[in-house]
């Protein structure tokens, strides 16, 4: 124990300001600090959603918080100035704490404590002291050594002028544990901060790679957004390739921008499949690709299947399935006016990804051909939401119609019509904003499976003069009214279609407030909605006898129901906010996949510190360090002495095993006779506490804060 | 000291080496184990792949050294082993037997076994706290016996699962520890498995009540998510979570969290305790409740293991990352709540160790580090959107 007290020594250091700093940032209470603080601020980054893109953040936030919260990093928190450096700040203080304990638990771990007093000894926990009377100390230090031999102890023996120490002790190895936790710790995290953004910030601060935010094609970036290949160690980026071409770069999103990383080789996309299970969800996400690289591959190209959980590690690169998306599918459409008389559809051709130009009614819009999906896997309509049943809707098409302000309505339109509660509809949801809910407008289907006769319905309501001509052959013909009359209530019917087509039953409620005064504004509703109804109707039956169906036996079930879905839909039409419907009629899917690769330099390095800190911990959890001390010295005729013990932890199993110790001994010495108990009184607590050698060294800690 | 010194001469040293204690009833259990798994394997060997096989070779020399270091590990292990081939040999290949062959519907095909499950867990809750308060020594027994009933069930039930998904389909098939659902059920034998571990070691059946109260909250949410929610239902993998990696990192993860729940529920008795020996020192709730020093010593070794299990979970989950999502580490948000978890533990952990803080503080710790814990758990996959979002509510 001399070796570790060392009074004059540390009066001599406690002046320096090293060690000062060596002593705070070695401390206990720091390192709990850092590791609470640590765990505090990973928190932000959980509840915060990471890198969106920077205008969502605005949408959130407001431009003031927006700011605010963009000076602090809170977009990219983990690669946060300050978030690294509290990290780095946690593996130093780690790193401290080793270069303080590490050489005492070492010492621990070699030498023997035969440099012990009897008092300190009494003070022990574990400590009995015995008189053997008529025995000589060879014999009995013989049979101490055997006990401690039996135990599992190794030992060594002290010989002073008057009295001899053996020194043993068991499970050194647990103070093993201590620096394999503390030294993973220091590992995994500096391994980690290698590969994270780190030199990617460097370059950045020294001002050699700008963030490119502008949306460019690949070959359009400039150099000062490019990085070589190698020009950083570790890497994330990803790149979507369509079925067929081929990249040799992937990009990297950092805060509002990314930049463009070159890779030694080229990854072609041959193919890219997606396997539904039975109930059509997804099973598998295939992409085969060829690594094209001259230096290595030569001529052949390398030949490659990747998958989720699969991934193809290509001379340090990793390459992942992540992500899918389409290629650039080639679709053929029918635009549908919504808005005139004339319901003759165009057609059209484009491919996702393209943007057409439509002539709209109060100028060019912009239709904006964003997704196609093969697949439709959704909740069964109507369905609880634990039903777990769900419904594969088939193909569709995402686009947004732009405006000449820049105002975008996002649409989904789906190809095939969907059966629901016993008929079939062409689906197509709208919304006005993103993010927002899709209003879903369900177009009844006619006898040809198409959407014409409601189409063909809707534009009769635009056509004022046609609309006359039906009015006048359906006039209901009511006796006595004078043609004024009929003309008057003519020209309420055009009036009321024309305010149904313009803003649904809304329109015509509006009108009825409007107009009539309230106490017989229900009874007006009633009327007005009734009137406009028989018009509909009669305009319908007009439709239905343009198409050649038969009416002498009056409207059928189908044609009823298929009314009443109708007028929902144009009763839907005006919030629609398309001149058009656009249904997808042909399409040849292109697909294309997400691919990521990464590269890293230090994984070998931190999965080295993971099995430190396994091995770390477990000798530490479930290993013991213990020590026992025989004191012993000629008295009277005989043998004094005094066994002590203490254990670094598991103190009722050690507890144990001092006693079974103590009868071992006792049976080695003879009899229970042979030895006669006596009881010294300990010395004073504090002193004790302040002798024990093994407390001393293990928990220096709690006289003055630091690791252990 | 405790013991007397004629008591103590008179009880012979046991030996720690575990070589010493090997005796015929132990090569017998692991060579009924070895053979066992051998049959498994010869059956079941065209659906693993090597890495498979090595988990399979892993996990029986597990469950062999489980069976020798803890004796009662043996009946558990060969009743579920019975149930299960009972059941599996009543099956077939036929998965609509589960509605009207009698002994699957009422006992073994795997919902009605969690239906069991979920009864005994309740009943032995109440029937340790009945134990505790009455100090009967054959309703503690009946209380433990009903425990691990429970157990057997759920375990019986979570393999049959496994065989069910295979006959539902061999591209569905896989090992019930992909969803919520099924987690929860794991969560509940391993943490009643570690509380009857420390009932037998500490010969003690006082902490019984509380351990199984977190288990119960366990069996209340489960039913909830099973009729309400009609979370039951076997379903097909996603493509993320087909690797052999799932059988490894799901059980490690809730040996963590069942060990951080039990030390949860240990520090509420120790709450309790505590305060009623300050407020009523004579009051029932002092005399009756476990014993200060048993409660500490117990939620210190819970938190230990947990500790440990969650740091080789949190491992396996990195290493697993680093194939499925393009690296060992993503601050995803199931990483870095991970990540916080073990933080706290590991401050928990130094305080006690190193700065020896004991009692009261650290039992509100280990209580609050639950809910730390239930919420890297739970929270984030219900809260927080992620890469790691297979269990929604």
């Amino acid at each position: 124990m001399s070796e570790t007290i060392t009074p004059i020594g540390k009066s001599v250091h406690r002046r320096t300001l090293g060690w000062v700093l060596l002593e705070f940032l070695g401390s206990m209470n720091l390192a709990i600090t850092l590791l609470v603080v640590v765990a505090v601020s990973s928190i932000i980054g959980t509840v915060l959603q990471q890198n969106q893109p920077y205008p969502n953040y605005v949408i959130k936030f407001g431009p003031f918080w927006f700011e605010v919260f963009n000076r602090l990093g809170l977009y990219d928190v983990y690669g946060a100035g300050w978030f690294i450096a509290i990290l780095a700040f946690l593996i130093l203080s780690t790193s401290v704490c080793i270069y303080r304990q590490a050489p005492g638990k070492l010492r621990e771990m070699l030498r023997f404590r035969t440099r012990i007093r009897a008092d300190s000894l009494r003070g022990f926990h574990q400590c009995v002291e015995w008189r053997l009377p008529e025995r000589d100390l060879k014999a009995v230090l013989t049979e101490v050594t055997g006990a401690f031999h039996a135990f599992g102890y190794r030992w060594r023996v002290q010989n002073y002028s008057d009295h001899q120490v053996a020194a043993a002790m068991k499970g050194r190895y647990n103070r093993l544990g201590y620096l394999f936790t503390h030294a993973a710790v220091v590992i995994i995290g500096i391994g980690g901060l290698l590969d994270g953004n780190l030199w990617l910030k460097l370059k950045e601060w020294r001002g050699e790679i700008a963030l490119e935010t502008r949306d460019l094609a690949a070959r359009d970036i400039p150099p000062i957004s490019r990085l070589a290949p190698g020009a950083v160690s570790a890497f994330r980026g990803n790149v979507m390739l369509p079925e067929g071409s081929a990249a040799n770069f992937v990009f990297l999103r950092l805060r509002d921008g990314f930049l463009l990383q070159e890779l030694p080789f080229a990854i072609e996309l041959r193919d890219f499949q997606v396997e539904y299970h039975a109930t059509g969800q997804p099973k598998s996400f295939t992409s085969q690709v060829r690594i094209h690289d001259q230096d290595h591959l030569g001529d052949t190209p390398l030949e490659a299947t990747i998958q989720v959980n699969h991934p193809l590690v290509y001379r340090g690169y990793a390459i992942y399935q992540s992500d899918f998306g389409d290629g650039g599918s080639k679709l053929e459409l029918r635009a549908w006016p919504l808005t005139t008389a004339r319901a003759d559809p165009v057609e059209t051709q484009g491919e996702i990804g393209s943007v057409l130009k439509v002539a709209g009614p109060t100028g060019a819009i912009r239709l904006e051909l964003d997704d196609f999906r093969l697949f439709n896997l959704l909740p069964e309509p109507g369905a609880q939401p634990g039903d777990r049943k769900f419904r594969n809707f088939g193909p569709s098409v995402g686009f947004k119609l732009r405006d000449a302000a820049g105002e975008a309505h996002e649409y989904l339109n789906y190809m095939t019509p969907v059966q629901l509660e016993g008929r079939w509809f062409f689906i197509s949801g709208a919304r006005a904003q993103p993010g927002a809910e899709f209003m879903y407008l369900h177009i009844p289907v006619d006898a040809n499976n198409s959407p014409e006769r409601f189409l063909r319905f809707n534009a009769r309501l635009h056509d004022a003069d046609g609309l006359r001509t039906v009015l006048a052959r359906s006039a209901p013909s009511v006796e006595g009214q004078s043609p004024d009359f009929q003309r008057d209530l003519d020209q309420v019917r055009l009036n009321l279609v024309g305010l149904f087509a313009q803003g649904g039953f809304a329109a015509v409620t509006q009108k009825a407030q409007a107009v009539v005064p309230a106490d017989r504004l229900k009874e007006a509703t009633g009327l007005y909605l009734n009137i406009l109804r028989d018009t509909l109707a009669e305009v319908f039956l007009d439709v239905l006898r343009e198409e050649g169906v038969k009416l002498e036996q009056g409207v059928g079930e189908r044609e009823d129901a298929f009314f009443n879905d109708a007028l929902s839909a144009l009763a839907a039409l005006p919030a629609y906010g398309s001149p058009f419907y656009l249904q997808l009629t042909r399409f040849q899917q292109v697909e294309a996949s997400g691919l990521q690769v990464t590269h890293s330099n230090a994984t070998g390095m931190v999965y080295t510190g993971f099995a430190f800190l396994v091995i770390g911990i477990f000798i530490m959890f479930y290993t013991s360090y213990r020590r026992l001390w025989a004191w012993l010295a000629l008295e009277d005729n005989g043998v004094r002495l005094i066994l002590a013990g203490a254990a670094h932890r598991h103190s009722a199993e050690f507890t144990g095993e001092f006693n079974a110790l103590q009868a071992d001994l006792i049976r080695r010495l003879g009899s229970p006779e042979a030895v006669v108990e006596i009881t010294v009184p300990p010395p004073d607590t504090a002193e004790a506490v302040a002798l024990q050698p093994f407390i001393r060294d293990t928990e220096r800690s709690t006289s003055n804060g630091s690791h252990s | 000291m405790a013991v007397t010194r004629e008591a103590m001469l008179e009880r012979p040293w046991e030996h720690s080496s575990p070589w010493l204690r090997l005796a015929f009833w132990d090569g017998l259990w692991a060579l009924l184990i070895a053979v066992g798994s051998g049959y498994a394997y010869w059956l079941y060997q065209p659906y693993m792949d090597g890495y498979e096989v090595a988990i399979q070779i892993g996990s029986t020399l597990a469950l062999i050294t489980w069976g020798l270091y803890w004796k009662p590990a043996r009946r558990f292990v060969l009743t579920v082993a019975l149930l299960t081939v009972v059941a599996l040999w009543r099956y077939g290949a036929d998965y609509e037997l589960r509605k009207s062959a009698f002994l699957l519907k009422y006992l073994l095909e795997s919902q009605a076994a969690f239906m069991w499950m979920s009864t005994l867990y309740v009943l032995a809750t109440a029937t340790y706290f009945v134990a505790l308060f009455s100090r009967s020594e054959f309703i503690g027994k009946t209380a433990t016996a009903l425990t691990w009933s429970a157990t057997v069930m759920g375990l019986t039930g979570l393999l049959v699962r496994w065989r069910e998904s295979y006959l539902l389909g061999t591209d569905i098939g896989h090992i019930p520890v992909s969803n919520l659902y099924e987690v929860f059920i794991l969560f509940a034998l391993i943490t009643a498995l570690l509380y009857l571990f420390y009932e037998d070691r500490h010969r003690t059946r006082a902490m019984g009540g509380f351990a199984l109260l977190a288990i119960s909250g366990a069996v209340a949410f489960l039913l909830w998510y099973t009729f309400d929610r009609q979370a039951h239902h076997i379903q097909p993998l996603i493509p993320a979570l087909q690797s052999y990696w799932m059988k490894i990192h799901v059980p490690a993860n809730f040996i963590g969290y069942g060990a951080f729940a039990l030390a949860a529920m240990l520090g509420v008795a120790y709450l309790l305790r505590s305060g009623a020996e300050a407020h009523r020192p004579q009051g029932l709730l002092a005399r009756t409740l476990p014993p200060l020093d048993l409660l500490d010593d117990v939620m210190y070794k819970a938190i230990a293991l947990g500790f440990a299990a969650f740091t080789i979970a949190t491992i396996l989950g990195a290493l697993w990352a680093a194939e499925a999502w393009g690296g060992y580490w993503s601050w995803d948000p199931k990483e870095t709540w991970a990540l916080i978890v073990w933080l706290n533990y590991a401050a928990w952990l130094h305080l006690r160790l190193t700065k020896g803080w004991r009692g009261t503080p650290m039992a509100w710790w280990a209580v609050i580090g639950l809910f730390v814990t239930l919420f890297a758990f739970l929270g984030v996959n219900m809260f927080l959107s992620g890469l790691h979002s297979y269990g929604t509510l």
